[in-house]
């Protein structure tokens, strides 16, 4: 009998995933489980699903899971993690969720240094909801709400929000991945392991993770981590920004 | 042990009775006495107090926190409270026990830090979207802020509602003689949906997204159900000189407590007056108020620190078989024990003013 060298990670279910074909959901959901199967940690993670495309992350996530209104995950995190000190408590958020309508919850939970871990997936749209502007969305990008591309004369400029964070004194990491590629899907995973690891050494951690959404770019997936590779981390640039 | 002390504490001070421990909130007046209490509380006693960025964060602090099985509790003012109103929906159906509370203030808008009660309809109606109850508090004393308090984590906890304390700027800043239960033991109540990491056990999930309608009209079914059996069960009220009354009025929180003289000054006047209490708003003593219609009571005068809220469900309870009067203050004006004693005097006599 050959010897089984790649499986589902223990904890995540066998759920197939709603999201569409090629999105860095589905990849960013698993980095996740495998880090936290590899820690040991099953039985001790409390993570908060967002509004938003990742809104049903607890179909696949086989650990507790709480949902949170819109913007308020690290709120709710909070919540938790006061309560439960010794577990490793994740917030898993998009780019309109984490730094529009939460925007305030976002600064002010780094700011307190919560000792919670942020998962913040950049993908420079409103998915769920078809694709609209989001603090994120390039200079020139056409949504389904700025359809002649964004112009920062009226809408301002993308907000990064690695670098915002890391300007924070309590934050301990904060760092910038993609798993546009396989280079970046190997950086991620370690990012988000270096993240659980500072968060139970009592620190609070971010990593944002930039991540196609090929169906509202109106792109392949190939096409679009692609563009993620040559023009989006042109503006978000990869890298570690406070450690 | 008794203590004097402003009816904001009282309740703080019932919240850690009822072991209360985690307390999440943001300054608004007239409640600042609360958070100001539990900074300086809840550490003393392992517990742990966060100052919020804003209602939005507080009351979603208190989701998560419920989430994991905790008791807790926030406190806010009337425009305080209208932000929170998401998160208490989201509260509501994700069927997350703890204790809130709405120190009014006069309204609406910005308003003004004076007494009110123009929060009843958001209190008692839902307030947030969607179809959800709260069980709703009237104190009308510091004692009561105390007392109400403990029995609100005690039934947020056994029916999985959200309780709430709807109290007003003068029962809130008002100082009296409380009795503070020294030997009080909080119930223990299961709570095995609760967040505390799935060591052991498959994985727990607090959520309300039911995109499937039929699954979301059962969560409704089941949330009636329950409301249904809180009327059954939970109504409070207190009855002063009803028992041959001939005129009743209908109070909560201060208005009330101006109400009783206003009886007893009617009485000496030869008027057949009463008072009844309601305590808990929601459920509501709709089948006491029937009882008195049937025993004789021929006219009601509902009080309210607003422009008529609860008269919309005393009138309901008397469906039409006694008369129904209103006086009412709003902006923060506090109801006027002379206009008071007037009003139920000249509905005895059987004049027609209210």
């Amino acid at each position: 009998m050959a010897d089984i060298i790649f499986d589902r990670p223990k904890s995540m279910t066998s759920a197939p995933f709603h999201y569409c074909p090629g999105c860095g959901h589905s990849v960013i959901h698993r980095l996740i489980c495998e880090v936290i199967d590899e820690m040991n940690l099953r039985g001790k993670t409390i993570a908060v699903a967002p509004v938003g495309c990742a809104v049903l992350a607890y179909d696949y996530f086989d650990f507790d899971v709480s949902e949170a209104a819109h913007g308020r995950a690290a709120a709710v995190a909070t919540g938790i993690k006061r309560v439960h000190p010794d577990k490793l408590v994740i917030s898993y958020q998009g780019d309109g969720d984490l730094a529009s309508i939460g925007m305030a919850e976002t600064i002010h939970t780094a700011n307190r240094g919560e000792k919670i871990t942020v998962i913040f997936v950049n993908n420079t749209n409103y998915g769920m909801t078809g694709g609209q502007m989001a603090p994120t969305t390039l200079v020139g990008q056409v949504t389904t709400t700025t359809p002649k591309g964004r112009n920062p004369e009226t809408e301002g400029y993308p907000i990064r929000m690695a670098e915002m964070i890391a300007s924070l004194q309590a934050v301990k990491y904060s760092v910038r991945t993609s798993v546009a590629d396989f280079k970046g899907i190997v950086q991620t995973k370690k990012a988000i392991k270096k993240a659980f690891e500072l968060q139970l050494a009592g620190g609070y951690s971010f990593v944002e993770i930039l991540s196609n959404c090929s169906t509202n770019w109106g792109m392949n997936p190939v096409d679009a981590n692609k563009h993620i590779v040559e023009k989006v981390a042109e503006y978000f640039p990869l890298g570690t920004f406070k450690e | 042990m008794r203590k004097l002390i402003k009816g904001n504490d009282a309740m703080a001070e019932g919240a850690v009775i009822a072991g209360c421990r985690y307390y999440f909130g943001y300054p608004i007046t007239p409640q600042n006495e609360v958070p100001a209490y539990m900074s300086k509380r809840l550490p003393e006693v392992g517990g742990v107090f966060v100052q919020a960025e804003s209602e939005l964060a507080s009351i979603n602090m208190v989701y998560g926190a419920s989430a994991a099985g905790a008791r807790v509790m926030t406190t806010t003012s009337s425009p305080g409270f209208s932000l929170m109103m998401e998160g208490v929906s989201y509260l509501a159906a994700s069927r997350l026990p703890c204790v809130l509370a709405n120190v009014q203030r006069g309204g609406p808008g910005l308003g003004n830090i004076a007494p009110a009660q123009g929060d009843y309809f958001q209190a008692v109606k839902g307030g947030g979207h969607g179809d959800y109850r709260l069980i709703v508090f009237a104190p009308a004393s510091p004692q009561e802020m105390l007392d109400l308090t403990i029995l609100a984590f005690e039934l947020s906890d056994k029916y999985r509602v959200p309780a709430l304390i709807l109290s007003d700027g003068i029962i809130g800043q008002m100082m009296e003689s409380v009795d503070i239960p020294e030997n009080y033991v909080p119930g223990k109540v299961d709570k095995p949906w609760a967040l505390t990491g799935a060591e052991g056990r498959s994985k727990n999930v607090v959520c309300s997204l039911f995109l499937d309608e039929n699954v979301m009209q059962n969560l409704n079914t089941e949330l009636s159900d329950t409301y249904e059996e809180l009327k059954k069960s939970e109504v409070r009220y207190e009855s002063f000189m009803t028992d041959d009354a001939e005129a009743v009025i209908v109070a909560f929180g201060t208005p009330s407590r101006i109400a009783k003289n206003a009886v007893l000054r009617a009485r000496a006047e030869g008027c057949k007056a009463g008072l009844l209490r309601p305590i808990t708003l929601f459920p509501f003593p709709e089948k006491e108020i029937s009882s008195l219609v049937e025993n004789n009571v021929k006219n009601f005068l509902v009080t309210e620190m607003n422009s008529g809220q609860m008269l919309e469900d005393v009138k309901l309870a008397v469906s039409g078989r006694s008369n129904v009067h209103f006086y009412g203050t709003t902006g923060g004006v506090i109801t006027d024990e002379d206009e008071m004693t007037d009003r139920i005097i000249s509905i005895c006599k059987g004049g027609s003013r209210g």
